[in-house]
């Protein structure tokens, strides 16, 4: 029998019959067939998975390529399309599907109100979000990798412009699109400078050859790869598509931020960190970048106030902290930290969700506040994914933000207590949110206090599953001074990061010193915690605007302003400017050899004058020219 | 015995065909739509058959030969006479003429196959003739028509004329080197001064042909005038054939003076495709537009040749099977709608897409591809043509070649646009097609489908091409 490996084709594949189903008959299919179909076919991606990941966790000799057909060949350079099975992707397989199937089920609940052609062209969209993402992971060079990355960058697109009718919307859609595509620009030049250097872009063959390479080309090939990953992981300086992202229905905000797209930059880091390790300059850069993103974006959160916005800047912080795990050579680190916050993104998205849902699309916490009263489960998975995002033990977010914490403290104390007060701003902001939300006494109209009810089953059970794994998900990797020796991702993802293990022995922190900075944090988080529920749980709305300091958070420290003032009216006034040089020069230009082709054409047609004889005298005269060409160039 | 009936099995099954209809419309009177069907059927029966159990070998003293390429060629064009022969139902279930016309139909068809099959100069002038005389007739087949006569007559003398001229460049062969063999011609053929110029008329005789520039100059009357079937039979299939001898007599025979025949057909090329484009612009007859069109499209395909390689020549088989799909898809349309509306005008298509979507696609499609726009076969077909162009290197001529298929796309496009996009009074009403036609338009379509998409008939008729 053949190995379940050689069927991996199969897990992008249901997706993808999926979307085709969903979306060719969305006019025909009832809405229970739709969900069932969407649902469905990632639950067999799911399945698939599991037996994938169980056989590369039983043990496999380096990655298992799967070759499904030549794709591109050129020349030397040869690209086929296949699937590169090993512990990294097999990892991101079942995160993917796991959490795309759970998104799934919640979404035929969430979007019940919609008639069943949209419902369908939703779950299409859905199915072909998962595909893309799935393409991407498990592509075995760079080109299918980028196809992927295309594909989701579309989905995005697509589903965060959903509800297309509102302006405001589709044009949050395309921010998200435009900036992508910048981060995509990137990443192809990357591509071909490593076709034009080392003529591959087969991972094996990329990561064999990399000491061909010189730095300077590896600096450059990484940068622009790393410019791809802030596209697609939100990052400064293309971060603010994100926050904007939450326009398109909130399963669809989970499925973003959880379990696709904004993890591909991290994906594709952590794939070729033999480049970033060999390239230590860019990885100051990504370290710098990722610790600037989590703290301008935790300070931002400080201060939103649409529940969906909260948490969209917590996830920009968060990717940060991947980055900077990513900077300092810690990667198991940063997919530790992949695993556990789409555990608990996932949750407080999906429980966000449900407080929308039954709040009849308020989004404003300030019009919350004690909901925990009448929505229960949702209230304590909810109050789960908070302790797990804050950090505290023995939830997951404890253990991987505590092995990024370490591994930044062994490059340098300061980058430590920068991440530190990220942190802690994260407790913060992630209390006030649940305290403005679940505690204190209910801020919105009398009718939507009448309509508060509970959330379906279809959506709380994703909610209860999710929590679970919010809880119990950090305990693969319980650090060595906890528990020696049970760090079980460590072990499990340990070929994959082999090499650059090897290349920058990986260092950690005396067992004293790590208990002292896991505690001490965690108590001061603690207090932070107590302070912002005490501060917040009185919530009162008043009239009175923000001022000073706050203010300037509030307003996302203007920098979509910024951008607006530097870049994107200086590019429409050149816009504008091009237009009149199109207008004036380049149209007279192609008009004149527009009207200079005609003229040709009309006095051409004089020879056809339906004279046979003339016809036969310019054959004679044809003839003698041909002749004469001969004679003439012999001599 | 047994292998000259394999070997020639095509022509004679073509021959049996002829006297089958000879024979037919002695002894009976059959119906117009009967005997159609029946034609249709026989026709089939020779395409199906072309592809069972071929040999390749030589007959005659050298004077005939055939190998799987040949094979292959002569099954392509029994595809395009199948699928004009089909298109033309409408137009001919009323003629009074039918069996004459098919059988002078076959017997051109017939004296293309010696002519491909040809090993000796003689054996390759009357396979040339017989597949000429004919077609000069059935232009006169819309008997009404004073066009039609003018266009046969216009034929007639300008081939007579091109006749002369390849049998002085014959004899002035024969002359110069003692033989008419193809393989006793390459073995002694040089570059003296009289046997380029032998050459010369030779090149002259295929350029009127397969109309290149400045031999062309017939065509444009005699396209407008003739029947539509005629018509794309004469720009289809006939050129066809002749391109397929061009290749290999270049390639084997004159390939002791490839230099001198490259520069020429260097010139040849651009000037072809250069005026072909300038007279199609503005066409306004549909026929004369799409017969123009077709002496840019060999320009293009005497781009190909100049590659001297196995590329270009099955890059040339590859490019015809494709220009057989793409235009007979737009002729068939054209000579549905000319036999049942009468109009043939280019503004008369405009809004035709409101009235008949589905004919708007099958030309729409048919014009994409000859314009040669990804992803239809044309693209791939002139993608090909050009790459054997470019194994010499001449990149002024692919430069020359790229900027016409830029102004080609545009007079393409233009009707396209008409069709879709353009209003119009009185639009072509709402046609519905007869079984036949819509067979033929379905067959092109899927023409143009495959052989853009499979690349397992480029890799076939590569692998045939690598004698060269």
């Amino acid at each position: 029998m053949k190995n379940i490996i050689e069927y991996v084709w199969l897990v992008p594949l249901f997706p993808l019959a999926g979307f085709l189903i969903n979306g060719l008959l969305r006019n025909s299919l009832s809405k229970s067939l739709t969900g069932i179909i969407g649902s469905g076919s990632i639950l067999a991606s799911f399945i698939v998975s599991i037996l994938i990941f169980l056989d590369v966790k039983a043990g496999i000799d380096g990655p298992v390529i799967v070759t499904l057909f030549d794709f591109i060949s050129f020349q030397d350079v040869s690209i086929p399309f296949a699937f590169q099975v090993d512990q990294l992707s097999s990892l991101f397989l079942l995160i993917i599907t796991g959490i795309g199937f759970l998104i799934h089920v919640y979404s035929v609940a969430y979007m019940h109100e919609e008639n069943s052609s949209h419902f369908a062209r939703y779950f299409a969209y859905l199915n072909l979000f998962v595909f893309s993402m799935l393409l991407l992971v498990l592509g075995s060079n760079y080109v299918i990798m980028f196809i992927g990355w295309e594909g989701v960058g579309l989905c995005s697109y697509l589903l965060i412009g959903y509800w297309f009718k509102n302006i405001e919307y589709s044009n949050a859609a395309r921010k998200a699109f435009v900036m992508n595509r910048i981060g995509d620009l990137g990443f192809l030049l990357a591509v071909f400078w490593l076709i034009g250097r080392i003529g591959t872009v087969n991972f094996s063959e990329v990561f064999s050859k990399v000491d061909t390479l010189s730095s300077l080309d590896l600096t450059a090939i990484t940068m622009l790869l790393f410019i791809g990953a802030t596209g697609k992981s939100a990052q400064i300086p293309l971060y603010t598509w994100l926050p904007d992202a939450m326009a398109g229905p909130t399963p669809v905000s989970a499925l973003i931020h959880a379990a696709t797209m904004v993890t591909a930059g991290i994906y594709m880091i952590a794939r070729s960190n033999i480049l970033y390790t060999m390239a230590p300059t860019t990885q100051t850069v990504v370290m710098v970048v990722g610790l600037g993103t989590a703290l301008l974006a935790a300070t931002i959160a400080l201060k939103q106030n649409d529940i969906k916005k909260v948490l969209a800047y917590s996830t920009v912080s968060q990717l940060g902290y991947m980055f900077i795990a990513l900077g300092v050579g810690a990667y198991t680190g940063a997919v530790f930290h992949v695993m556990t916050h789409a555990f608990f993104k996932a949750l407080l998205f999906l429980g966000a969700g449900s407080v929308i849902h039954a709040m009849h699309h308020e989004q404003d916490i300030r019009n919350m506040g004690g909901l925990s009263k009448k929505l229960k489960t949702t209230h304590l998975t909810f109050l789960v994914g908070c302790l797990a995002i804050a950090g505290i033990i023995p939830f997951s977010g404890f253990f991987s933000k505590d092995e990024i914490l370490a591994a930044a403290f062994m490059k340098s104390p300061i980058v430590w207590a920068l991440a530190a007060i990220g942190a802690l701003m994260t407790a913060f902001y992630m209390f006030r949110l649940y305290a403005m939300t679940f505690l204190g006494k209910f801020r919105g109209t009398s009718e939507q206090e009448h309509h508060l009810h509970e959330s379906p089953p279809a959506m709380t059970i994703p909610l209860v599953i999710l929590a679970v794994l919010s809880f119990a998900g950090g305990l693969v990797g319980i650090p060595e001074v906890l528990m020696p020796d049970s760090h079980s991702l460590a072990k499990f993802l340990e070929p994959v990061f082999a090499e650059s293990n090897r290349i920058s022995v990986p260092h950690h922190p005396d067992h004293t010193t790590e208990l002292l900075l896991m505690f001490g944090l965690m108590a001061v988080i603690a207090v932070v915690i107590f302070w912002a529920v005490g501060k917040y749980k009185k919530y009162e709305k008043s009239g009175e605007e923000n001022t000073g300091f706050a203010r300037i958070l509030e307003n996302k420290w203007y920098v979509d302003e910024i951008y607006e003032a530097l870049i994107i009216r200086p590019v429409n006034a050149f816009g504008k400017m091009l237009g009149k040089f199109d207008n004036f020069g380049i149209d007279w230009v192609v008009n004149g050899v527009g009207r200079s082709v005609q003229y040709a054409s009309r006095q051409i047609r004089l020879l056809q004058s339906g004279q046979v004889g003339s016809y036969v005298l310019l054959m004679v005269i044809g003839m003698i020219v041909l002749f004469a060409l001969q004679v003439f160039l012999k001599k | 015995m047994n292998d000259l009936l394999i070997i020639m099995k095509q022509e004679l099954l073509l021959t049996l065909i002829i006297f089958v209809l000879l024979t037919l419309k002695i002894a009976k009177d059959m119906d117009n739509g009967a005997f159609l069907n029946l034609v249709n059927l026989l026709l089939a029966i020779n395409f199906v058959v072309g592809f069972l159990g071929g040999m390749e070998g030589m007959l005659f003293n050298e004077m005939y030969h055939t190998n799987s390429l040949i094979i292959l060629e002569k099954n392509i064009l029994n595809l395009g006479t199948l699928i004009i022969s089909l298109q033309s139902w409408s137009w001919l279930k009323d003629h009074k003429h039918v069996a004459e016309f098919y059988i002078l139909l076959l017997c051109t068809l017939l004296g293309m196959f010696f002519m491909i099959s040809a090993g000796n100069l003689l054996m390759f002038y009357l396979g040339l003739e017989l597949s000429t005389i004919p077609l000069a007739a059935i232009a006169n087949f819309d008997l009404a028509k004073r066009k039609s006569s003018e266009a046969a007559m216009k034929l007639i003398i300008s081939s007579a004329f091109s006749s002369g001229l390849l049998l002085f460049g014959i004899s002035l062969v024969y002359g110069s080197t003692g033989t008419l063999g193809f393989a006793g011609i390459a073995a002694s053929y040089s570059a003296d001064p009289m046997q380029l110029f032998a050459f010369v008329l030779l090149l002259a005789g295929f350029g009127f042909k397969i109309s290149a520039v400045p031999f062309h100059l017939w065509t444009a009357d005699v396209y407008e005038g003739a029947p539509v079937a005629v018509t794309s039979y004469l720009s289809v299939i006939s050129k066809g054939a002749i391109l397929f001898v061009l290749v290999p007599v270049l390639y084997t025979v004159f390939k002791p003076i490839a230099e001198s025949w490259y520069n020429m057909l260097y010139l040849l090329s651009v000037v072809t495709i250069i005026v072909g484009n300038l007279f199609a612009i503005r066409q306004e007859n549909f026929k004369r537009f799409l017969a123009f069109s077709s002496i840019a499209q060999v320009g293009f395909i005497l781009v190909g040749i100049t590659g001297s390689s196995s590329a270009g020549s099955s890059a040339v088989v590859y490019f015809v099977l494709i220009y057989i799909f793409s235009n007979l898809a737009a002729f068939g349309v054209v000579s549905f709608v000319s036999a049942t509306t009468g109009r043939e005008g280019i503004s008369d298509y405009k809004g035709f897409y409101k009235t008949n979507p589905v004919l708007s696609w099958v030309l729409a499609i048919g014009l994409f591809s000859l314009a040669g726009v990804p992803p239809t076969a044309g693209f791939f077909g002139k993608f090909f043509l050009l790459l054997a162009g470019a194994g010499k290197g001449n990149y002024i001529l692919l430069t020359i070649a790229a900027l016409n298929m830029i102004i080609s796309l545009y007079y393409y496009l233009r009707i396209v646009k008409a069709i879709f996009m353009d209003s119009n009074d009185h639009p072509i009403e709402k046609l519905s097609v007869p079984v036949f036609p819509k067979l033929a338009l379905y067959l092109c379509m899927a023409g143009i489908v495959f052989t853009g998409f499979v690349r397992y008939v480029y890799d076939y008729i590569q692998s045939l091409s690598i004698g060269f």
